[in-house]
């Protein structure tokens, strides 16, 4: 892989849960325009580390962060920007589908509308032109005006994905999308990531290495709040360097 | 052998008390209905009372009827106005502040089982204080300091339940924290808001102490905030207390028409409820979840236990 501009740059990221020193000293260069797929098995870190990103660690209770996140040449721990424009810039998906109490339509000009959006054709060009980037048009367009709840769940994923494009991000977080989704389901979303990363940088964080291997360009590798590992993903998974990824790549699959 | 008794034993407690619970609750509507029926008439339910009623004489209870409707549509109104901003703002601004939400919550359900007449005494001193005589308007204030902690917990019950990832979700398309709350979370608690609401309005009509010092009684419809009002439970009071046997029994034919809508109240707020549960929850979708989870768990075990042969 050759070397390219980096879009986040994560500095000496400490994060603390009461006494519990969950993020020790990261430091990560997330290339842009590529997958970068967070490794490491369950209470590593991981999921902390994305809401780092998008600041949702303020909805939390005790926790203390410290370091620098630059995105854009701007720390966003530290700004004097309004917060929803932060977290504008990126799109989430978690792992569980969790789609807004209304109909399918809505979910998806949401975003648009309260940026100020309201120019009805406009909106119903943007929900025709997102949901075909989720690859779920074909599935919906007849019923538009049902409740999204009505989806199946790997619909209501890729529903969340079209959501999440509305705002326009650059960004796409997504904590193990396809945890909760069937083999078909899951495809389709990891199909969607494939084509949208020559639009988007994706952080994912996962913790099936099939996927990993599929889908990262760089890969990050934790444990235990630390930073094992990180670089290219043919570097990463045909020549690791610390034994303890290695031993990971062994333990779990070939 | 000892197991056997033991489940036996506990088998038969459990029995023995829930018989008990549903004998109380069938004695106390057979003996309404026994008394109160034969003497409820359209009369009853259609007329204020006219003079001499208190002996046996014509007229009905209409006024108490509407007193206590105008009452506790006033009271639910008001506290409504207050208690569904409080749980919104303890939901959505507080919900980083576990330990503040601990305390409130308790403090609320302190508030709660504070019995009504203290809350009655309370309202009086209020009533002095703002020069107001035994009145509607009085009675409305005090069943609303009363039933808010009511319609406040029920509802921040419900709103806990929303997954926070939900919250997430709308965080992150840049929503702010009232665009959260009003476009987000309200659309999805709507139906048990509406449950909350009935259930203190049921609390609100049936309760006597709050209102014994502040509503007074009076034999006519009120036309003013100002004037007192009859209610039902004091009109069930205040015939019972009669040593007229006609007059007593006029009392259970009130507290018939008390239960009736207490009873429809109830029903209304179940079919809400449960209205909630179907829409919103999906208890269908949320089994699919479960077993993809797990599918998938046993999936990615039997790949294991393939590459590791």
């Amino acid at each position: 892989m050759k070397e390219t501009e980096s879009k986040i740059k994560i500095n000496n990221l400490n994060v603390f849960h009461g006494n519990h020193h969950t993020l020790k000293n990261i430091n990560i260069k997330v290339p842009k325009q590529k997958i970068t797929v967070v490794l490491g098995s369950s209470g590593c870190g991981k999921t902390t580390l994305l809401k780092c990103l998008n600041r949702l660690t303020d909805l939390y209770d005790n926790i203390k962060v410290t370091g620098k996140i630059i995105i854009n040449k701007e720390d966003i721990l530290h700004s004097k920007r309004d917060i929803t424009e932060i977290r504008r810039e990126m799109g989430l998906l978690s792992q569980m589908p969790y789609p807004l109490p209304m109909n399918i339509y809505n979910n998806i000009v949401y975003g648009l509308r309260i940026s100020g959006r309201k120019n009805k054709k406009f909106l119903n060009k943007r929900v025709e032109y997102y949901l075909k980037q989720a690859n779920l048009w074909e599935d919906v367009k007849d019923r538009l005006k049902e409740p999204a709840s009505s989806l199946s769940l790997g619909q209501q994923q890729r529903l969340c994905l079209a959501r999440g494009l509305t705002v326009d991000p650059d960004i796409i977080l997504a904590d193990e999308p396809t945890s909760a989704l069937d083999p078909v389901s899951s495809n389709a979303i990891e199909e969607r990531f494939l084509k949208l990363k020559q639009y988007y940088t994706i952080v994912l964080v996962t913790h099936t290495l099939r996927q990993a291997k599929r889908l990262a360009d760089y890969v990050v590798f934790m444990y235990l709040g630390e930073l094992v590992e990180q670089g290219p993903a043919d570097e990463f998974f045909n020549n690791p360097k610390m034994d303890r990824t290695k031993a990971y790549l062994k333990g779990t699959s070939n | 052998m000892t197991k056997k008794l033991e489940e036996n034993f506990f088998k038969i407690l459990m029995i023995l008390s829930t018989s008990a619970i549903l004998f109380s609750l069938v004695l106390i509507i057979v003996t309404i209905l026994i008394k109160g029926l034969p003497v409820l008439s359209v009369e009853m339910l259609t007329k204020v009372p006219q003079g001499g009623y208190y002996f046996g004489k014509g007229g009905g209870i209409l006024n108490a009827i509407v007193g206590s409707l105008y009452l506790s549509t006033g009271a639910t109104f008001l506290a409504f106005l207050i208690a569904l901003p409080v749980s919104l703002f303890m939901n959505i601004y507080l919900i980083k502040k576990k330990r503040l939400l601990n305390i409130i919550r308790y403090l609320l359900d302190l508030l709660w089982g504070v019995p009504s007449i203290v809350y009655g005494a309370f309202g009086f001193t209020i009533m002095i204080y703002l020069g107001i005589r035994t009145s509607l308007l009085a009675g409305i204030i005090t069943v609303t300091l009363f039933i808010i902690p009511i319609m406040i917990r029920a509802m921040d019950e419900v709103f806990k339940t929303v997954p926070l990832g939900l919250i997430e979700a709308s965080f992150s398309l840049g929503s702010t924290k009232s665009e959260t709350a009003f476009k987000v979370f309200l659309k999805q608690v709507i139906p048990s808001v509406v449950t909350a609401v009935l259930l203190s309005f049921g609390r609100a009509i049936g309760d006597a102490a709050s209102i014994l010092f502040t509503t007074g009684y009076t034999d006519h419809i009120p036309t003013s905030l100002l004037e007192p009002t009859a209610t039902l439970p004091l009109a069930v009071f205040f015939q019972l207390s009669s040593p007229i046997p006609e007059v007593q029994n006029r009392a259970y034919a009130s507290a018939l028409v008390l239960i009736i809508i207490i009873l429809i109240i109830s029903i209304l707020s179940r079919i809400f409820a449960n209205r909630n549960k179907l829409k919103k929850l999906n208890i269908k979708t949320a089994i699919n979840k479960r077993f993809v989870y797990y599918k998938n768990i046993r999936q990615n075990y039997i790949q294991y236990r393939k590459n590791k042969r």
